[in-house]
């Protein structure tokens, strides 16, 4: 299991009932579904992902998150989780409300492209940033909707959402010592969490 | 084409003394309100039963397979239609489970069928086309008869492809106390109009058979074989992909073609010869009755169709555990069927795994070697093996 998944892992009750969208080779799914004694099931867009997850047993299915979270009963979750994938949609917005929908809390992590080291590239090189979350040219990432900390709290702001708790990761998948300010956290942070609620 | 075998006895064959198989004398009461009386139900088992009998797992076949899922085919002697998959340390684990497969009613390999005699009027004879028309569901209820005859509670898999995987959707619709887990492959909720519709042809082909004689041919000691070699040819067809037939076929002659000649009657292409083939071979242990029934019983499903057409509702009550899987090259019950069948699992927050296969096999793949499909069945049954074993030792 990635680290930063120990932060969202820290942010669900045992017992609970969870869905992972965009849940890779299962690794979260897993653990929460046997050490954490969890109902946890998956979605994954990458067909070699889904048959790897469901070879090992766990509850996956291969859909879109854009697309497959309609489908979803209303409250039928306690978590709804959405790791390193925001970036990666289609419809942010319209995500994030299926999952409060379907979730009674949301767990959302992006790499922030407010750091710093991202702002110096664009001022100073005044191209698009390169580091190793973001290793791709502008042209072939799937990262079609990169936002900030900042952003993220506007976008609950206006949608009403409420933000639970909050969190900077760094690269490692280590806690960030940036906790009182999202604005310091925003500049130092290199992947943020968020745990929402409607 | 060339069909060289001629039976005579028509009505119940030789072989069927060497079909294992049980009699219920009270028969079985079917959705039209119908009875057959008696009922014989043919089976094989494979593996042992455990003392908790929780490790039955019920193996559905499809339109014309029958029970040999993984032992030599007492006809054809061909080897188990599934026994790359079922077997001593298989994905399906004869050391493990219990294996269960019942030729499904209105077949024609030792389960009651049109071929059957007929016990229930003054003069016994054979069933024939007065056979009544059956559904999926009055196929799952003989299963059912089988499985309570086992005493076993509550089946630990439910697995089945195409028309195996609509009996095993049947089965955690109607039974979702008794089936622990499902797994349909390459299947869909309903017959479509194009399923239908290719069903409907190949019927065709047999009643334009002079043989067929208004389906009591085995009065007079034929059967329509080109009628039934056609219907399969053209269903075979759909049952491979493009790819699959360009692969093995393309555009070659037959060696007896010279490129200068161009015969308009005779095999020229060499898929033509193939298709023969498949259909001569079908034409030696299928009865034309039993794929007129079965086809119409296929054609009729629509698991919707008593909840008010509404799929959700059909598996509002549901238990099981489910794996859904589609081959990517299936043009017959195409992947966009499977999605529906889990859409409508999500919708009542059923535990659903769901895979396609890259395959390019077309809708036959889950009988060939595919090693993502083996990957994929063994890796759910252990998985939710353990799941079990989590619930028993949390209760």
């Amino acid at each position: 299991m990635r680290l930063d998944q120990r932060c969202i892992v820290d942010m669900i009750k045992p017992h609970s009932k969870v869905l992972d969208i965009g849940c890779g080779d299962g690794s979260l799914i897993d653990y929460l579904c046997r050490d954490h004694q969890c109902d946890a099931r998956g979605i994954e867009l990458d067909m070699s992902y889904v048959t790897q997850s469901v070879g090992k047993g766990l509850p996956v299915i291969q859909g879109n998150a854009d697309y497959d979270l309609q489908h979803y009963p209303t409250n039928g979750f306690d978590y709804v989780v959405l790791s390193r994938t925001l970036q990666a949609v289609n419809h942010p917005k319209e995500v994030l409300q299926q999952m409060l929908r379907i979730g009674r809390h949301a767990i959302v992590s992006f790499p922030n492209f407010g750091h710093w080291t991202l702002r110096a590239q664009l001022l100073l090189k005044g191209r698009m940033p390169m580091t190793t979350v973001w290793g791709k040219y502008w042209y072939e990432t799937p990262n079609i909707h990169p936002c900030t900390m900042t952003d993220f709290v506007h976008l609950c702001e206006v949608e009403g959402h409420r933000i639970e708790r909050w969190m900077a990761i760094d690269e490692q998948g280590e806690r960030a010592p940036w906790r009182r300010y999202v604005r310091l956290a925003n500049f130092f942070g290199e992947q943020a969490l968020f745990l929402l609620t409607r | 084409m060339v069909i060289s075998e001629k039976q005579d006895e028509i009505c119940e064959p030789n072989q069927d003394q060497m079909i294992q198989k049980l009699v219920f004398p009270e028969g079985i009461l079917l959705e039209s309100g119908k009875k057959i009386v008696p009922l014989e139900i043919a089976y094989q088992t494979y593996g042992q039963l455990s003392e908790a009998q929780d490790n039955a797992i019920l193996i559905c076949h499809a339109l014309t397979g029958d029970q040999y899922v993984a032992d030599v085919h007492p006809v054809t002697k061909k080897p188990g239609w599934w026994s790359k998959m079922v077997g001593p340390g298989l994905p399906i684990d004869t050391n493990k489970y219990f294996v269960i497969c019942t030729n499904v009613l209105g077949s024609c390999m030792g389960t009651t069928g049109p071929r059957s005699i007929r016990e229930d009027i003054p003069q016994p004879r054979c069933w024939g086309s007065d056979f009544p028309a059956i559904t999926i569901k009055d196929m799952v209820n003989t299963q059912k008869i089988l499985v309570d005859f086992f005493k076993i509670k509550r089946l630990f898999a439910v697995i089945g492809g195409s028309m195996g995987g609509m009996q095993a959707l049947q089965w955690a619709v109607s039974y979702p106390e008794q089936v622990y887990s499902v797994i349909p492959i390459a299947t869909s909720s309903f017959h479509s109009a194009q399923n239908i519709a290719f069903n409907e042809v190949g019927r065709q082909a047999i009643f334009s058979d002079p043989d067929w004689r208004d389906g009591e041919y085995w009065r007079y000691g034929v059967t329509p074989y080109r009628g039934l070699a056609v219907a399969r040819m053209m269903a075979h067809i759909t049952y491979l992909s493009e790819d699959a037939l360009n692969r093995k076929f393309g555009r070659k002659l037959q060696e007896s073609i010279k490129a200068s000649s161009l015969p308009i009657f005779g095999e020229m292409f060499q898929v033509e010869s193939y298709l023969h083939y498949q259909g001569s071979n079908f034409v030696r242990r299928f009865d034309a009755n039993s794929y007129v029934t079965i086809t119409r019983a296929m054609d009729w499903f629509d698991l919707s169709q008593t909840h008010d057409g509404d799929l959700v509702n059909a598996f509002a009550h549901v238990q099981s555990r489910f794996c859904v899987i589609s081959l990517s090259s299936d043009w017959l019950f195409p992947t966009s069927r499977s999605r529906v069948i889990v859409q409508a699992l999500n919708r009542v927050g059923a535990r659903v795994s769901f895979v396609e296969i890259t395959t390019d096999k077309g809708h036959d793949a889950f009988l060939l070697e595919e090693p993502d499909l083996d990957l994929t069945i063994q890796g759910f049954l252990a998985g939710i093996e353990e799941q079990r074993r989590l619930e028993n030792h949390a209760s």
